[in-house]
């Protein structure tokens, strides 16, 4: 009844045209998904092999080594991985609570109004520049705890060895602490608030029903639901306190001693790149400097590939689908 | 009929009292919490714009810095870099991320996206300073700083982002529309690019937004890869060219009174450029989620 109105040639041509189409589409594509993957994997080549020279002198010696002295020539990171892990570590210890707070606050209590702007508003904290919140650290943040704060918490608290005595100037390992602090609380508060805002109302009606106070059903119910999801966040915060170097750079101060007194200099694994690599004098110098940053990268792969497969249980878009 | 009233007190005691006074202490711990994020934000943004006024004019936008320091001078070179390095990374990072997305999200097999997806989040939270080390040991070393090798930098850190954004805004997409054009006898890649692609535009827009916002700001990976350089007014991305992240952060570490009024300008500059462009996003972002019915 009804011909096709197409000649059989034209149609086959089409359908040549289309198979082509749809080949050099999914082959473009995957070949970028795979460019991905060799990216990472050419990173971390890269990374090691620059810091080689370091790592066949010295080995894994390096990690426990408590001197950097280039003048004799003598490298370890020590000092380093613990300008790390306390600068982190002072900044989980605030942004902690604080975030969850937040995270509470933005998707509990705050009123419908200004729920929107003020979750905004905590946003744009993280998109702050690190270079430039580490200028308001080391002109105005610094000068501010070195007059004020600190020296009162060195009069109070002096008896406990971490509070030692202030540096004049302002920079040290807390005033990189207290930074690192402002730039992981929007990170950790926003994925809390997200977290938050999926536990199912009829739990939190129950609960509020069963004559619980609010702060009752947070314990109770929304905590507890969400307990995984916030140590994700916690170590996707974490893993962004650790791998920061402009900021730190500013305000740490610069030092190679390992030392208690938490408002003395210091030096992050990241800091100490950024602020040393262009002074390198030595080959060997560089090397070590590039094998602090293979470290860095380790710690980087590894707190992120932590974080990710926690995320991973929570995330509709990723896992679970 | 007249029954005693039972004796109860409206008014808490006792044990319920104590536990509305607890309610009563977190709620006023949160709402102090959020206090004091908007806070710190309002006073960074005040003291960087406080500080930045005096050496904000018209010459120092448009005129290069003083070649011999002193005062004088402006950012010009570095804003035409910047510029210049961010527009290479963009052009760099957001076709390779767009077709990322379209593969995780149109093509490929679960087992095959569950991997790419990981190392795409892996390569989001990388120190940017290690993707700066990458960069200059792949590109710096055995040749020379360039503009370009920054650009390939900051193409790394927002590739991750891009790819991100445009995911999201794919898997947005009504699959009936998907269905819709394959039923009518659309072949796969037409029904992609000619489809499903353009509705995506705002969604991806706003990510590419979002990850030059973010691009702008990174110092750590131009550090090794543009930061030594020519003060002058330049366009050539084969060699290094002075960029405001930069700037900031060497004039921070000088002593000099007058380096620090610039750097606060440069701060400023940077800083209202950032937030307009997550502004902007944020807009953007919410219409075309009101235009897919979301």
């Amino acid at each position: 009844m009804s011909a096709v109105p197409t000649t059989p040639s034209l149609a086959s041509r089409r359908r040549l045209g289309d198979r082509l189409g749809d080949l050099s589409l999914r082959g473009l594509t995957l070949a970028s998904a795979l460019a991905v993957l060799v990216l990472l994997g050419a990173i971390v080549w890269k990374v090691v092999d620059l810091a080689r020279p370091s790592i066949s002198k010295y080995g894994l010696s390096f990690l426990t080594g408590e001197t950097w002295d280039p003048v004799k020539k003598v490298f370890g990171a020590l000092p380093f991985i613990y300008g790390t892990a306390l600068s982190s570590l002072v900044a989980l210890v605030i942004a902690t609570p604080l975030a969850i707070a937040i995270g509470l606050w933005l998707s509990e209590l705050a009123p419908r109004g200004v729920r929107g702007l003020i979750g905004s508003l905590v946003e744009m904290l993280a998109a702050i520049p690190s270079v430039v919140l580490g200028l308001w650290g080391i002109l105005v943040l610094g000068p501010f705890l070195a007059q004020h704060l600190e020296p009162w918490l060195h009069d109070k608290l002096g008896f406990i060895p971490i509070f030692g005595a202030p540096e004049a100037t302002g920079t040290g390992l807390f005033t990189a602490g207290l930074i690192l602090t402002i730039m992981i609380v929007p990170i950790i508060a926003s994925i809390c608030r997200e977290l938050f805002l999926q536990v199912p109302g009829e739990l939190e009606e129950g609960a509020m029903a069963l004559g619980a106070t609010r702060w009752e059903m947070v314990r109770g119910v929304i905590l507890p639901a969400t307990r995984t999801g916030i140590a994700a966040a916690i170590i996707l915060g974490l893993g962004r306190a650790l791998g920061e170097a402009i900021a730190v750079t500013q305000v740490i101060g610069g030092g190679t001693r390992i030392s208690s007194n938490v408002f003395g200099p210091s030096d992050t694994l990241a800091s100490k790149i950024a602020a040393s690599y262009q002074g390198a004098a030595t080959a060997l110098e560089s090397s070590s400097l590039l094998y602090l940053a293979a470290i860095l990268l380790v710690i980087g792969l590894l707190t992120n590939l932590a974080a990710q497969v926690i995320v991973r249980r929570f995330d509709p878009l990723r896992g679970g689908r | 009929m007249s029954a005693a009233a039972p004796h109860f007190s409206l008014q808490p005691s006792g044990r319920l009292r104590r536990r509305r006074i607890v309610n009563r202490i977190m709620e006023g711990v949160g709402t102090g919490a959020a206090l004091i994020a908007v806070g710190v934000l309002g006073l960074v943004i005040v003291s960087v714009a406080v500080r930045a006024a005096p050496a904000l004019s018209w010459d120092f936008l448009t005129k290069p810095p003083n070649l011999f320091g002193g005062p004088g001078g402006g950012i010009s070179s570095a804003i035409v870099g910047s510029g210049l390095i961010v527009l290479v990374a963009t052009a760099m990072a957001l076709p390779l991320g767009v077709l990322v997305a379209i593969y995780l999200t149109e093509f490929a097999p679960r087992a095959v996206a569950a991997p790419i997806q990981l190392v795409l989040d892996v390569l989001n939270g990388l120190p940017t300073i290690v993707t700066g080390i990458f960069v200059y040991g792949l590109l710096v070393i055995g040749h020379a700083q360039s503009a370009f090798a920054g650009a390939f930098a900051l193409g790394i850190v927002m590739l991750p982002l891009v790819a991100r954004a445009a995911q999201e805004t794919l898997l947005l997409v009504p699959s009936a529309l998907r269905e819709g054009s394959l039923a009518l006898g659309v072949s796969r890649w037409r029904a992609v690019l000619g489809v499903i692609l353009p509705t995506t535009f705002g969604g991806i827009l706003t990510g590419a937004v979002l990850a030059v916002a973010r691009a702008a700001g990174e110092t750590a990976p131009l550090l090794f890869t543009t930061s030594i350089f020519n003060p002058s007014v330049s366009t050539d991305v084969t060699h290094a060219l002075p960029n405001i992240p930069v700037l900031i952060f060497t004039y921070s570490e000088q002593p000099d009174k007058a380096l620090h009024e610039q750097a606060w300008g440069a701060a400023l500059v940077l800083m209202a450029f950032v937030l307009i462009a997550s502004l902007t996003a944020k807009a953007l972002l919410a219409r075309s989620r009101s235009k897919l019915g979301r």
